[in-house]
């Protein structure tokens, strides 16, 4: 069960949290004073991340969305593993984005995104739970009157060998909360783990099997309203003029409302009801400067760029303009990838109570400080009278951190029906034609080979389009949009060229159509691992060298990209002959602090491609739970394999073509190939999971394709190219 | 006025006979655990039984429905999770998101009420469900495992 149990004036409880064995947990949010709630047994908390309840039930508070992606199994393990409780009693729940600002942001960043949900927060929540542990100790070794140093804490209970006596953790948990925290504790070596670091099952599973998993689409409120929406299509259009009059008579609904400058929306008793009026309201449209723009006109615009003149430096070694000037042999290739929509199965939504007084929303959302400002802003009121409360997604994957448009929406609905929740929900339609797109770039790049087939020289220049210039424009350098560049930088932690290459010189010539750009999984990584993998390629067919020996001969200097690529080639068998027909491709590239690899075997028969395996290679350091990992690289290719076959959202008279799955085809379960997932941690550094390993999916096919048919494709998706 | 079975009991529902069985269910009925996707048939997530059979309900208008067919959503799919396809969702830990996967089960557990014993090309061809977040592979284990506990063509 995991459903809202009641709801006041005073206050809300929303069921946030399932245990491993299903029971779920009141999560009781005061209404008006922004301080943590204590449950209903008034189990105080140890501290920020941990309550322990009198029957030993653990709490663990996660301040990262859950979305798929594992993380609120993965945190818990972490507290729980320096807590020395019992993970058979442990459950969790999201604190509040209110309460988070309410306590000078004890719980640190919200923001689920970027692969960032372990690997930024894994210190201070493992010292959260190790602080608990101590209070926990210093609390029985108080009322045993004895010193702490004797005493032990392990499953959830403090003991005293010497006078052999054990109390349980929820005992405790009162005292525990008045001691004085540590000022510095000891975290476990990572090889000392017994609960992270192992492959154990979600603790979200249960509800997620029977239906009782609450969305936000699911929710309840009493009173509660529904609202469909239609924004312009056309990019920058907004709206001109709508006969509310016309629809005011279907059954159902109870207002039609203008939603900011650009939408409309219809409020009735139920979704369907209000969608199908709204699809009988008469809208007209202002459509703005924009309707001349098609997706070729973009091309155009980008294919200027690869030629400007003027471009940023995102990477520069010696002096590749004039290396490849007085090189003997140079090989060119120009790539290009396309709009992508995230299409996540549950559409934007969010569900919004106004009162001139207060202002609340419940909302599915990768940044739930981000819908906190949203939400202040759209009501006009200050932070402090509003609050968020946060639910699982039903997926996530970039839509739903930085762009809260669903959250002001439902707002500013709210708004015009005060006192009375509104839960809009967008159509598919709605969510294909308002996305945040993953950016369209082309990039061309030029090599120089030597006569012994080595490379001297690489300029590759990207022209397109810049995420930050359109949402973080305070991120940008100079002007300069340095996430455009993601794995082909020369230092850092986060993304580094694999290659040394004595003449180099990475550019971005940044073109920004007037199309909504936004940080879809894997971002800028999976285009330049696209670009540079491909290339690699397509220099070592050109210099006559097998690609596993022409990377290796770049990568001395890169033991940890060589290793997952080696590694990946040997599990494939790369030095053995594929199966008849069969054809392999290899790819790899670091990302979001993660090394990984990929190798494909693929067939073409009378044009069909058929993708047979795919064997991935990640090092992300650490590792908390390999088995969630292994499903977010398996997860990761049929995201990066849509892209590849499928994805591409087509721009024409100023706005998207396409409107439902139909027309915008994903990857089904028919062609998703077998998936061997490698886990090499190296430990060292903490590295992410969710994203980087979409990166090599198409390289490492497109490069089994050329190997297969001769064929270079540089262009996505697929389904466009005739392979026969 | 319809008159619907759904998970076993009658309910008579005021509702326009245009409005998809989806809806029904969802607005009217209450059980959220079926979901919205597409609107088109396209990706699955609304897949209940009719009569036993795997059917997506976004676009059957409830007029479609007669009123001894047997409607089975999932959370009528078994009282206690116990079905065996939900089993073996549970043995290999299958959702992410989780928010295709009542569709999947559903179209899962229809499958093998048709073929108690799936080769892949059936699978294949049966379910052509949506998931985003890129389950499949566990989903086609999960399948097999239900398969073998043999029970899964004795329940509904």
């Amino acid at each position: 069960m995991n459903a809202i149990l009641s709801i006041s004036r005073r206050s809300f409880i929303i069921g946030v949290a399932s245990t491993a064995c299903g029971l779920s947990l009141g999560f009781n949010v005061p209404f008006i004073k922004p301080a943590l709630a204590e449950g209903a047994e008034t189990a105080p908390e140890i501290n920020a991340w941990v309550v322990i309840r009198p029957d030993d039930t653990v709490v663990i508070r996660i301040a990262r969305s859950e979305m798929g992606q594992g993380t609120l199994t993965g945190l818990a393990q972490l507290v729980a593993e320096e807590l020395n409780c019992d993970w058979s009693k442990v459950t969790t729940e999201y604190p509040s984005p209110a309460q988070n600002l309410a306590r000078d942001r004890v719980w640190s960043n919200f923001s689920t995104g970027g692969s960032r949900g372990i690997r930024e927060s894994h210190e201070y929540v493992r010292i959260g739970g190790a602080v608990a542990r101590e209070m926990l100790i210093a609390a029985a070794a108080a009322e045993w009157g004895v010193p702490a140093s004797e005493c032990a804490a392990r499953m959830g209970m403090v003991t005293h060998a010497a006078s052999d006596r054990a109390t349980f953790y929820g005992q405790l948990a009162a005292a525990a909360a008045r001691m004085t925290p540590p000022a510095n504790v000891t975290l476990k070596d990572p090889k000392d783990w017994t609960i992270a670091g192992k492959p154990l099952p979600r603790l979200d599973t249960a509800d997620k099997l029977n239906g009782s998993q609450v969305y936000g689409v699911d929710l309840k409120l009493p009173n509660m309203l529904n609202a469909a929406i239609r924004a312009c299509p056309y990019f920058g259009g907004k709206v001109e003029s709508f006969d509310a009059a016309a629809v005011a008579g279907m059954p159902g609904v109870r207002t039609v409302v203008q939603v900011d400058e650009t939408a409309v929306a219809v409020v009735a008793d139920t979704w369907w009801r209000a969608k199908t009026a709204l699809d009988a309201l008469p809208v007209v449209w202002d459509e703005g400067p924009n309707r001349q723009v098609t997706s070729a006109s973009i091309a155009a615009m980008l294919e200027e760029g690869l030629g400007a003149n003027d471009a940023f430096i995102g990477a520069k070694q010696g002096d590749a303009g004039a290396a490849l000037s007085a090189a003997g042999r140079t090989v060119t290739a120009t790539y290009a990838f396309p709009y992508q929509n995230h299409a996540t199965m549950e559409p934007m939504n969010a569900t919004a109570l106004y009162t001139p007084e207060r202002c609340e929303v419940w909302v599915p959302t990768q940044n739930g400080e981000a819908s906190l400002a949203a939400a202040a802003e759209a009501a006009g009121l200050p932070v402090q009278q509003c609050e968020v409360h946060k639910i699982h997604l039903g997926g996530g994957f970039g839509r739903r951190g930085n762009f809260q448009d669903y959250v002001r929406q439902a707002v500013s609905i709210a708004k015009q029906v005060p006192g009375t929740p509104v839960k809009l929900m967008w159509s598919r339609e709605e969510d294909m034609l308002h996305g945040a797109y993953h950016p369209t770039t082309q990039c061309r790049l030029t090599g120089a080979l030597d006569a012994d087939g080595n490379l001297t020289a690489l300029h590759m220049r990207i022209s397109g389009q810049s995420i930050l210039a359109a949402v973080r424009p305070e991120a940008m350098q100079n002007g300069m949009d340095p996430v455009v560049f993601q794995g082909l930088v020369l230092a850092g932690t986060e993304g580094t060229l694999g290659y040394t290459v004595d003449n180099l010189l990475v550019d971005h010539a940044m073109r920004n159509p007037p199309i909504p750009p936004g940080f879809w999984r894997g971002v800028n990584l999976n285009q330049n691992a696209l670009y540079v993998e491909c290339f690699m390629d397509e220099l070592a067919h050109a210099a006559g060298v097998d690609p596993l020996a022409f990377r290796r001969k770049l990568m001395a200097k890169h033991p940890k990209h060589l290793a997952v690529l080696e590694a990946v080639a040997e599990r494939i068998g790369w030095d053995t002959p594929p199966a008849a027909g069969v054809h392999r491709g290899l790819a790899q590239i670091m990302g979001f602090g993660s090394y990984v690899a990929a190798a494909a075997e693929v067939s073409v028969t009378d044009g069909q491609l058929r993708i047979h395996r795919i064997v991935a290679a990640t090092d992300p350091g650490h590792v908390v739970n390999p088995a969630q990992v292994e499903r977010q690289v398996e997860g990761s290719f049929v995201y990066g394999l849509s892209a590849c076959i499928y994805g591409e959202c087509t721009v024409n008279g100023g706005r998207m073509e396409q409107e439902n799955f139909d027309s915008y085809e994903v990857l089904r379960m028919a062609e998703m190939p077998e998936v061997e997932t490698m886990i090499l941690p190296s430990g060292g550094f903490w590295g992410g999971v969710g994203e980087p390993t979409i990166a090599v999916a198409a390289p490492a096919v497109l490069n089994a394709i050329f190997a297969a048919t001769g064929k270079r494709i540089r262009t996505l998706p697929l389904k466009n190219h005739d392979l026969a | 006025m319809a008159r619907l079975i759904i998970n076993g009991t009658p309910r008579d529902i005021e509702v326009d006979p245009d409005t998809p069985l989806l809806w029904v269910i969802r607005e009217q009925i209450g059980l959220t655990g079926t979901k919205y996707g597409c609107g088109v048939a396209a990706c699955g997530a609304c897949t209940v039984h009719i009569d036993g059979v795997a059917t997506r309900s976004c676009v059957l208008p409830v007029s479609a429905v007669e009123p001894d067919q047997q409607i089975t959503t999932i959370e009528g799919l078994s009282p206690d999770s116990s079905h065996p396809v939900q089993q073996a969702w549970l043995a290999l830990d299958v959702p992410q998101c989780g928010y295709c996967q009542a569709g999947m089960i559903m179209a899962a557990a229809g499958l093998l009420m048709q073929n108690p014993n799936p080769a892949d090309e059936d699978i294949n061809a049966e379910i052509t469900n949506i998931c985003r977040c890129g389950t499949y592979n566990r989903v086609r284990a999960a399948i097999k495992l239900a398969a073998k506990s043999g029970e899964a063509t004795q329940r509904g």
